[in-house]
């Protein structure tokens, strides 16, 4: 039987883990539950960020907004709708793929340095995360960065804390940079390329200096490429013009704009385009663009993967039937060229078996472990989450 | 005396010298040791130059394996290590110690890989920061950060001080731009973090080893983004009366949606100094002066120029300028680019390098300029305006007794107004051993001591670059 902590204050969370590390007792960390991702936690208690709520620090004039790690997401993005600006990241909502329900926190946005599509010119959550505060595996609550956005005073935490899925500590508060929402966007789309010819498009689209935000492949019949950029509107109808000219090597272009071309972009980040089927394991990986052809034909041949291309063919989704090592073999000797691959989506039982984050070199390994080490020394936040 | 010490050198290392460098020279070609006084003593400071230390023998490996030798055998002998790029820290995190020996990257400065259809750059860690960008600017490509000193300073110092620049409003600072590097960690070992993905599997030890000061390994190559160059850029100049109408029409400009790509902020005397220099055209009887850029096709900086003018007639601005020629948007960027040279000619000088919040920067203007007043000194500042980043120059002359450790002083005065008002005490030059002993303004005790566990675990002996960025006092070792 499971039980759920509840803390709704930094001291409330350093006693619980205090405990926890005396009596070396592991604590699953949870935001909103919307990310089951990993290998599954082995603990009888969950400690959930949901009581740890609000916004703490919104200043628009100086684009920074500071929440306790339960805020949710939707409230956050609320207010920041209201005074035009957004977090440039894209945050993924995995609800649709995952099949999770709850409302996604902003400490989970952080512990799994998700992006969306903008990715590519905006950066990761990380490049947008200017402070933390956190309780680590010693029951002591630390803090890294802060609320101005360059800042080099002491080594990053901030970094090391985005993607560490709550092995490292809990997250109590993050503060991030925040950017003004475009006036307006545009998308352009090319049909029925290869998906060699789409990364040629894509690269050929990301080498002009017209600020690409967006840059998928969606394989099917017909395939469709997508191509985003953002601005005032002027700017976006000039940029719309120079690149289907740049574009015409590759065929007819059609400009999709505004609202309809946000309409584009969701199943994008959202990973519902991949059209997966529920019972497939689905995969992330990652690898320079233009290994991402090879490696997809190849997950293609050999697991009969449906595919989707984002990140200008640097990120792939694929799926694979979710049985036996659902692919992991195949898949990570695709990648010997460079990259990894993330088992996002696959049965318990599965992501027990097969290492769900691509097995790091020793060197790297005995690095990471150390440090782990030094945040967590008894080993009970999230133990095994990240294999 | 500097109000800054470093401790006693180790005996037992300065006497066993000879071996050391016998154990050394078994390592390198002829070239890559230095052991003569004269020649060692090139490499006794680097940009702090108020502290000098003379190492106890440098070393300026070709190769990643070089360096794995080099560390591996240092470490053995419980030898401590000064990583060193081109020595342009205005922090001091070149310093040597006596019992040191500097590891030089400037022979490891070829470029490996230029990759257009990936976005990415290889080279080694010796590589100018122009150079990386002069690599590339034929194929129509450049690399985003820009620190002034980027014409000598290398990928190497930029890594490890997580360097910004003028421009890194807009496209970030090394952190956002790194890809990968290959570290040598003090035991020699060689390890590959990140690569030609944007991210890679486990913890961000990349996210970690950008800034970390040399303190963690020793980078020798580096997998660079490089982005596609604007069309155009063009700056434009702005002057208001006051500091606060300044500072309001930065936070209009930004509330509007628009992020120029660079919008530098100068005060009286900064403006004074570097158009007695560079002959850029500012204007002598403002407050305040803004440099603004914006990039784009020539319809698009037009459209946001004109854009952001509306925007600043609401703050009754006193002249309003935009660049003509190339030579004028050129003469505008020389004024700012080279004030630290040209505030030189006129005094020595401290540069300060805290961020604040944006809008508390007529408060913290007010408030250095009482603080340097209160020591009898001049101050100048320059001020990232974007992002907050905050250069005030303290002019002290050198040869007066006691006016260093004023400055000094009123420098740290500075920094802990600008912790105070919920800022940092360095932006972008890093922390070295100038405000080693400020740390405890901004961290409390459980802070520092968990960044010093990170140090420890990578580095038990706390043999790279010690008597950096944490206080001397309470440390482990």
């Amino acid at each position: 039987m499971t039980s759920i902590l509840l803390p709704e204050a930094e001291v409330e969370i350093e006693a619980i883990v205090h405990e926890a590390a005396g009596s070396k007792s592991p604590l699953a960390i949870h935001g909103g539950g919307t990310r089951d991702i990993g290998r599954p936690v082995q603990a009888a208690r969950v400690l959930s960020t949901q009581a740890l709520t609000g916004i703490t620090l919104y200043e628009p004039s100086e684009m920074v907004l500071a929440a306790r790690a339960g805020t949710k997401l939707s409230e956050i993005e609320a207010a920041l709708k209201a005074n035009r600006q957004r977090l440039a990241f894209e945050p993924i909502d995995w609800r649709p793929l995952l099949g999770t329900r709850g409302e996604p926190t902003i400490g989970g946005v952080t512990a799994s340095n998700a992006a969306g599509p903008r990715r590519i010119q905006a950066g990761a959550a990380r490049d947008h995360l200017i402070g933390i505060r956190a309780t680590t595996g010693r029951g002591e609550t630390i803090k890294s960065g802060g609320r101005v956005m360059k800042n080099v005073t002491g080594y990053d935490l901030v970094k090391l804390f985005a993607g560490s899925w709550g092995t490292l500590g809990i997250l109590t508060e993050v503060t991030y940079k925040l950017l003004p929402e475009a006036e307006t966007e545009t998308t352009l789309v090319l049909e029925g390329l290869s998906d060699e010819r789409a990364v040629a498009a894509m690269s050929a689209a990301l080498g002009t200096p017209f600020e690409i935000t967006g840059a998928a492949h969606v394989p099917g019949n017909p395939s469709r490429t997508l191509l985003r950029f953002e601005g005032f509107s002027a700017s976006c109808a000039y940029r719309r013009d120079r690149l289907t000219a740049h574009l015409k090597p590759f065929g007819p272009v059609t400009a999709v704009e505004g609202e309809a071309s946000q309409a584009l972009w969701r199943p994008i980040a959202d990973v519902t385009a991949l059209g997966a089927a529920a019972d497939d394991a689905v995969w992330r990986i990652s690898v320079k663009p233009s290994d991402g052809p090879a490696v997809g034909a190849r997950l293609e041949a050999e697991l009969g993967s449906r595919l989707l291309y984002d990140w200008g063919g640097g990120q792939i989704w694929a799926s694979a039937r979710d049985q036996g090592d659902a692919g992991a073999g195949i898949i990570r000797a695709a990648l010997s060229g460079g990259g990894h691959a993330t088992l996002v989506r696959a049965a318990h039982a599965t992501r027990a078996a097969v290492p769900v984050f691509e097995p790091e070199p020793a060197a790297i390994a005995t690095i990471a472990e150390k440090i782990r080490a030094e945040f967590d020394p008894a080993g009970v936040l999230n133990p095994g989450r990240m294999g | 005396m500097s109000a800054i010490l470093m401790p006693k050198p180790d005996e037992r290392v300065l006497a066993r010298r000879d071996a050391i460098i016998a154990g050394l020279a078994a390592l390198l070609p002829a070239a890559s040791l230095i052991t003569e006084e004269d020649e060692r003593r090139a490499y006794e400071t680097d940009a702090l130059t108020a502290y000098r230390q003379i190492p106890l023998a440098v070393v300026l490996p070709e190769t990643t394996e070089q360096v794995s030798a080099v560390l591996k055998f240092l470490s053995a002998e419980g030898v401590k290590v000064v990583a060193r790029g081109a020595g342009t820290s205005l922090a001091g995190g070149a310093l040597p110690t006596a019992d040191a020996v500097v590891l030089g990257v400037s022979k490891m400065n070829r470029i490996l890989e230029i990759d257009t259809d990936n976005r990415i750059i290889r080279v080694e860690a010796g590589v100018t920061n122009l150079g990386v960008s002069g690599a590339v600017n034929h194929l129509g490509f450049f690399y985003a950060p820009d620190p002034s000193s980027q014409l000598a300073c290398t990928i190497a110092g930029n890594i490890a001080m997580n360097s910004g620049g003028a421009h890194c409003l807009k496209y970030g600072v090394t952190t956002n731009n790194v890809l990968g590097v290959k570290m040598v960690m003090i035991d020699g070992t060689v390890v590959e973090i990140g690569g030609a993905a944007l991210d890679s599997a486990g913890l961000d030890l990349l996210g970690l080893v950008v800034g970390s000061e040399g303190q963690l390994g020793v980078v020798t190559e580096a997998t660079l983004r490089i982005l596609p160059l604007a069309e155009g850029a063009r700056p434009m100049l702005m002057g208001f009366q006051s500091a606060e109408a300044c500072g309001a029409c930065v936070a209009a400009i930004i509330g509007s949606g628009i992020i120029p790509v660079a919008i530098e902020y100068m005060d009286r005397p900064a403006i004074k100094v570097c158009e007695a220099f560079a002959h850029a055209g500012y204007p002598l009887d403002v407050e305040a002066l803004l440099i603004i850029e914006v990039e784009g096709s020539e319809a698009e900086i037009e459209d946001l120029i004109g854009r952001i003018t509306t925007i600043a007639a609401a703050f009754n601005p006193s002249t309003m300028k935009v660049s003509q020629s190339e030579a004028e948007s050129a003469a505008i960027w020389k004024g700012r680019k080279s004030a630290f040279g040209a505030m030189g000619r006129i005094a020595d000088y401290m540069c300060m390098d805290g961020t604040i919040p944006t809008g508390c920067l007529p408060q913290v203007l007010t408030g250095i300029s009482d603080i340097c007043a209160g020591y009898g000194l001049q101050v100048a500042n320059i001020f990232h305006a974007g992002d907050g980043n905050l250069h005030p120059l303290v002019l002290f002359n050198a040869n007066q007794p006691g006016e260093l450790e004023k400055a000094e002083a009123a420098g740290a005065d500075i920094l802990k107004l600008c912790v105070e008002v919920g800022g940092c005490l360095t932006g972008e030059h890093g922390v070295g051993v100038e405000k080693r002993e400020l740390m405890i303004h901004q961290f409390n005790t459980i802070d520092l001591d968990q960044q010093m566990r990170v140090k420890t675990a990578l580095d038990p002996k706390w043999l790279l670059n010690p008597h950096k960025v944490f206080p001397l006092e309470g440390r482990p070792v």
